[in-house]
């Protein structure tokens, strides 16, 4: 029996049937671009590249070598299959202890060992994903809101806000400062809520921040936690890419601004959401934790944690691997020397065909800046200008209007999720496009020129000088004796 | 300091959502007390054989020995091993919601080999949950608004309080079932439950089952299932079965899935059957014992809420690592046979033993062919047919007969007395201990009530009030009620009773 779409559409619940779950945002026709052409060194080597994804691939050698070493931390081996039963049968919501351990002292780690984690405040959620609706849940409800500085993950409008009713209050925050967030626009934010008769709840900030990959500092960080101490709000930290951060001993985590300021604020409106995702690759692991330092909180996100534990199959590896100090110190130490190469080699090299980006030292990722690329300051022309990056660059990057960012032109570049020779095409691509795209629109306004003056022999070396000037981004760190030179 | 924090704790609650701060999470539930003193004083054969042996828990430990051996032959199903870890990158890596395809392929050909290949289930239909409970819960919000209503029969499963309705705010309302014809669901008990929906102005979105049962170890026929079909079309409701227990069939009658139903019905357009309102809940939780991997799966015949469904996946994805794994195992098609066969050979076996060993004590279960467990019917124990007087004999076998077991109310039983009590999460060893535990204690009743016949008029009453306690397991008056004999009882058969009369 047929039964028409409108038809199906009564039967199921408002969630079922709106467009809650985002993915009908361009942020995905991406995507849709890469999954039908995706580029293979080999077999597609003119397929779309894929930068849309901030995966961190690059240190996989180093878990390689450390599960080799140590057969004992998976339950299928025979060193390991001892535990097997026991935890095939563990269902425990407040997971195996040496899990909720080894997590806690990763998490200590990748802050320089400056703060320690309690164990028993360590929460469980399938992904980051699972741990911010859940925190949503907890501590606000329906038609309530959380401000959030933009530009922010496109995906924090599924997690925060689709099943659980909650809505998103967007803190604006613009290139002019680098994007920091400032009270201003707190406050602002936190009025037009008001004008909107919607109740705030919290404020949720990722840091470091994706998509800018800039972390914040701890003058900012202190203002945050006073606004929301003043305004009786919860303060969400994201802080799933703390072990990206390029300098780790300058980031600063909510935890440290506790520790050092105690009395800052009630301890009982700070929340941190981390997840192994980003630092330690693993995002197919659905390594989701909460931790809050509301003991009510932990308490019924734990409850609530039956929706999304982690296997223990994975925890009981997990538990093996992060507990192992020396391991850990390394892997945390090469992954941030690795990323930092890459991102440098990316920066540099865009810089030199005149391509700047906001300046970062952490995330997997880079915010570019394309401003000076569009036809106009609008965001239709950057929709133009992506679909001409994915179709004829062949480059799957984000576009800054998917990220809420309220300026056109800005794009996020992730850089991680391949291998060298991959980093070297994509680079190609982007830099011959520049000039191709340059040489082609100098060549005709300079015809159009020349049909009036004649001046086709001095083309070239005017090409190159204007290659400079026009496309120079006030980003660029470009130094070039050429420049120089010209002068 | 700390003790400002906990002031400020307190202060600042109003501050949490009401979800956080209602009490729906239901472990405040006496449910809950017997796993408390379970906690406190856990049985250990060698280390503390007084103990209480946790019988409130329906896991699978019968079989895992079979997947061990499994596992140690394999170890290319771990990306840990030597024979793995070349895949150990793209797992790590994989988090598309639609799964691996080799894992949707084989858990879609392990549930069409429970169901004996009658069935055959579509690897495209194949969602991932967060178990069983992210699964169910996720259906629901794709089903019903807040309000909806899901019917669903009673006595049921306690979570399902929790995973249909805490977060997403629908609305439970029970369908009525009684030991009067073995807990069956009849055509008066569904209109019945509809109409009282219908007049507390909750709409109702769907049905929800267990099938097999979960507490009744009993499967649903075919005719009822039938009857249930032509009632959701006929109201344009969803059907939601929970097929978790599928494998744990051990006796006839044969386990009928919905989906063989649907399969039928459908062949006959008179039946007007629309496919789109049905969903299956399935989990490994307990068919193979591995309820620690979260393998939690949703399957509908609704491309919309397969859509939908898979969206909602990313808030409990199975961990790539175990979806490798179990593609693994499950496309071993020779493991799986033999698993299945074997499985359900001990559960079948580890059933009688329980059972006759609770007959020879005058004890009966409801006849059942299914589940990790079993409904036991101790209505005659009872002073009176009141949820109080259950509280209180389940109090006694907690802290007298050290046995955790779970009390009917728990599971909205109308009728104290039952109590499910589970029996493949133990050795045989331990199994054992129970049953003499249950035989010393009823023992202990019969003794009681002679010591107590013979010192009726002697003994003064507050001295009589511990015996008596005992001895009102077996009062005479209660034990020869008509109302209180369960026709299931061979009771009626035993001598002692036959002494009196």
């Amino acid at each position: 029996m047929e039964v028409g779409l409108n038809n199906t559409h009564k039967f199921l619940s408002k969630i079922a049937t709106n467009d809650g779950h985002g993915e009908n945002s361009p942020y995905f026709d991406g995507w849709k671009a890469y999954d039908t052409n995706p580029y293979h060194p080999e077999t597609n080597p003119s397929g779309v590249i894929q930068m849309g994804l901030a995966e961190n691939q690059l240190c996989f050698d180093l878990v390689h070598e450390w599960l080799l070493n140590h057969p004992e931390a998976s339950v299928c081996t025979p060193q390991g299959g001892f535990d097997f039963k026991e935890i095939a049968l563990f269902q425990d919501y407040h997971g195996l202890p040496e899990f909720r351990a080894a997590i806690a002292n990763f998490m200590s780690r990748v802050r320089g060992s400056r703060v320690k984690f309690d164990p028993n405040r360590i929460v469980m959620s399938g992904g980051a994903t699972g741990a911010h609706e859940t925190l949503a849940f907890c501590l606000a409800n329906r038609g309530e809101g959380f401000l959030v500085p933009t530009p922010y993950y496109p995906g924090f409008d599924r997690d925060l806000k689709w099943r659980t009713g909650v809505e998103l209050i967007p803190v604006v925050c613009e290139s002019s400062n680098n994007f920091k967030v400032t009270i201003e626009a707190l406050e602002d934010a936190y009025e037009k809520a008001k004008e909107s008769n919607i109740k705030v709840k919290g404020l949720l900030i990722t840091n470091p921040s994706n998509p800018l990959g800039t972390f914040f500092d701890k003058e900012t960080l202190k203002t945050l936690v006073r606004f929301i101490n003043e305004k009786n709000i919860h303060l969400v930290c994201d802080e799933i890419y703390a072990g990206t951060v390029t300098n780790g001993s300058e980031f600063v985590s909510i935890a440290e601004i506790l520790e050092e300021v105690p009395t800052i604020c009630d301890h009982s409106l700070i929340h941190i959401v981390y997840s192994l995702s980003k630092d330690m690759g693993f995002p197919g692991f659905r390594v989701g934790i909460i931790y809050s330092y509301n003991d009510t909180v932990v308490n019924i996100s734990r409850k609530m944690s039956s929706f999304g534990l982690v296997s223990t199959q994975t925890q009981h590896m997990i538990a093996s691997m992060l507990s192992q100090n020396d391991f850990v110190d390394n892997f945390i130490q090469e992954s941030r020397t690795r990323l930092a190469h890459r991102h440098d080699m990316f920066t540099r090299e865009l810089a030199e065909v005149g391509i700047g980006s906001l300046e970062s030292n952490a995330g997997l990722f880079f915010w570019m800046d394309l401003r000076r690329f569009l036809k106009e300051p609008t965001f239709e022309s950057e929709m133009t200008f992506w679909r001409i990056i994915i179709n004829e660059i062949k480059l799957n990057v984000s576009p800054g209007s998917s990220f809420h960012c309220n300026e056109p032109g800005w794009f996020r570049v992730c850089f991680a999720n391949m291998d060298d020779a991959t980093v070297m095409v994509a680079i190609e691509r982007i830099k011959s496009f520049v000039l191709e795209t340059r040489m082609l629109e100098i060549k005709t306004k300079a015809l159009a020129k020349a049909k009036k003056q004649c001046w086709q022999n001095n083309l070239t070396l005017k090409l190159s000088s204007r290659r400079l000037e026009d496309i120079m981004s006030p980003h660029s760190p470009l130094n070039s004796p050429m420049l120089r030179a010209q002068n | 300091s700390s003790q400002t924090h906990t002031q400020a704790n307190m202060e600042r609650i109003h501050l949490l959502s009401k979800i956080a701060t209602s009490e729906q999470h239901g472990e405040n539930s006496p449910y809950f007390d017997g796993w408390k003193a379970y906690d406190q004083n856990p049985f250990h054969l060698t280390e503390n054989p007084n103990g209480v042996i946790q019988m409130g828990l329906a896991e699978n430990q019968l079989s895992l020995d079979l997947i061990e051996e499994w596992v140690a032959k394999n170890p290319k199903s771990s990306i840990c091993t030597k024979d793995g870890i070349s895949q150990f990158k793209d797992i790590a890596n994989f988090q598309d919601y639609h799964g691996l395809y080799e894992f949707r392929k084989a858990i879609a050909n392990f549930m069409g080999k429970v169901r004996g290949n009658r069935v055959t289930f579509d690897p495209d239909r194949i969602v991932m949950g967060g178990g069983a409970t992210g699964a169910s819960e996720s259906l629901m919000f794709c089903l019903a608004d807040p309000g909806d209503g899901f019917l669903v029969p009673t006595p049921y499963y306690p979570a399902f309080d929790r995973d249909l309705r805490w977060r997403t705010g629908v609305q439970l309302v029970p369908i009525i079932c009684n030991s009067s014809n073995d807990f069956k669901i009849t055509e008066e008990a569904l209109e019945s439950a509809y109409e009282n929906a219908i007049a507390s102005n909750i709409k109702v979105k769907g049905l929800i089952l267990a099938n097999p049962s979960n507490p009744l170890g009993t499967t649903t026929d075919k005719q009822t299932l039938q009857t249930l079909m032509r009632f959701i079309n006929e109201k344009n409701i969803h059907i939601v079965c929970d097929e978790i227990y599928a494998a744990t069939i051990f006796n006839t009658p044969e386990f009928v899935s919905i989906s063989e139903v649907l399969q039928e019905m459908e062949q006959d357009s008179s039946n007007k059957i629309n496919r789109e309102l049905v969903h299956i809940i399935y989990s490994l939780s307990k068919d193979m014992g591995l309820p620690g991997f979260r393998v939690g799966i949703l399957y509908s015949y609704n491309d919309h809420v397969v859509s939908c469904a898979r969206k909602m996946s990313s808030f409990g994805l199975i961990s790539s690592q175990t979806q490798l794994f179990l593609a693994s195992i499950l496309s071993d098609e020779e493991f799986v046979d033999g698993f299945l066969s074997e499985s359900s050979k001990r559960l079948a076996k580890r059933h009688q033993t329980f059972t006759q060993g609770l007959e020879k004590e005058g004890i009966t279960c409801l006849a059942s062919n299914a589940g990790l467990f079993v409904w036991m019917d101790l209505r005659m124990l009872l002073n009176k047919p009141t949820f109080d007087e259950e509280m209180e004999l389940w109090r006694l076998i907690i802290n007298d007969v050290k046995l955790n077991v779970s009390p009917g109310s728990s599971f909205h039983c109308v009728e104290p007395g039952w109590f499910r009590v589970c029996f493949a999460n133990m050795d045989d060893q331990t199994v054992d201990i129970a049953l003499k535990r249950i035989r010393a204690f009823v023992k202990k009743g019969r003794k009681n009530e002679r010591a107590t016949m013979n010192n009726k008029r002697t003994k003064s009453f507050q001295k009589n009030l511990r015996l008596s306690f005992s001895s009102r397991l077996y009062d005479e008056a209660t034990m020869m009620s008509p109302r209180m004999m369960s026709p299931h009882s061979p009771f009626a058969r035993s001598p002692l009773v036959q002494a009196r009369t």
